[in-house]
């Protein structure tokens, strides 16, 4: 099993990648990739899920104490990508309330 | 008589590289009696919280930790424990008392989301709490429609 969590700047926004499934055994590596961002004042980070496959508690959990960091150290942080799936994760726990989710993106019809 | 359920038992060494096999083996156990994508993802999630927190809470050094599945027509049990050894099924099951609801809020501000997500995601969840160990049992049913789909696939065979 396989997870990678990787970010890239872009014009002012720092985009994270997250990828693959979130469990116990995955967690330590989706921390420290999201403990080795330096949050500055007024920075705007935004975590893709897309192409996560599974989260449970212990994922949630990272997702929120980075959320605190990033809030306490002055920045934004909006998780992006979410499945339907993991949407109703975040619902159920009340999360989605307390942080800034966004589900995946819809093709527009033109 | 025989009994109205297949029961499978596993057992693993509590580390966390292997909450994704149990969990992959549950959704594949779950799939084969019927229980839609949905109720599958639930039961990995349910599975994952129970088998994590043996993982993390149940030992000082290493230690195992036993997964059963009982399958029946309609419904799957799920019993986690951290007991070294194998148990009887249905003595175990016959120990476990309700788990109230006012548990559940306390159990959310000490131990964080794993037992809420359980609680949440299967119908029904009971603790066991003796000398032994802690054992997690929880049931999750079929909808309606897939157990007769189930039915209909068994009688044609």
């Amino acid at each position: 099993m396989d997870m990678k969590v990787y970010f890239k700047e872009d014009d002012n926004v720092l985009r994270g990648y997250v990828e693959g499934e979130i469990d116990a055994y995955t967690a330590p590596q989706l921390r420290d990739g999201l403990e080795a961002v330096e949050v500055t004042e007024g920075l705007n980070i935004e975590v893709d899920l897309t192409n996560v496959s599974y989260i449970d508690s212990t994922g949630l959990g990272i997702f929120v104490a980075f959320y605190k960091r990033v809030q306490r150290e002055g920045g934004n942080v909006r998780l992006t990508g979410l499945s339907e799936r993991i949407k109703h994760l975040f619902k159920i726990t009340g999360l989605s309330e307390l942080m800034n989710i966004e589900g995946e993106k819809k093709v527009k019809l033109s | 008589m025989t009994k109205p359920f297949d029961y499978v038992e596993m057992k693993f060494p509590a580390k966390s590289q292997y909450v994704s096999v149990i969990r992959l083996t549950v959704s594949s156990l779950a799939s084969r009696i019927g229980f839609s994508y949905d109720d599958i993802e639930d039961l990995k999630i349910a599975v994952s919280e129970a088998v994590t927190n043996v993982v993390h809470h149940a030992y000082e050094g290493a230690g195992e930790m036993v997964i059963g599945c009982a399958m029946y027509e309609e419904k799957i049990e799920l019993m986690i424990s951290d007991y070294g050894s194998s148990f009887e099924y249905e003595t175990v099951k016959s120990t476990v008392g309700p788990y109230h609801n006012e548990q559940s809020i306390e159990n959310l501000r000490e131990g964080g989301l794993g037992l809420y997500l359980m609680d949440a995601l299967m119908d029904e969840v009971l603790l066991a709490n003796n000398d032994s160990g802690v054992t997690v049992f929880m049931t999750k049913y079929i909808a309606r429609e897939q157990v007769d789909e189930v039915a209909e696939k068994v009688t044609t065979q």
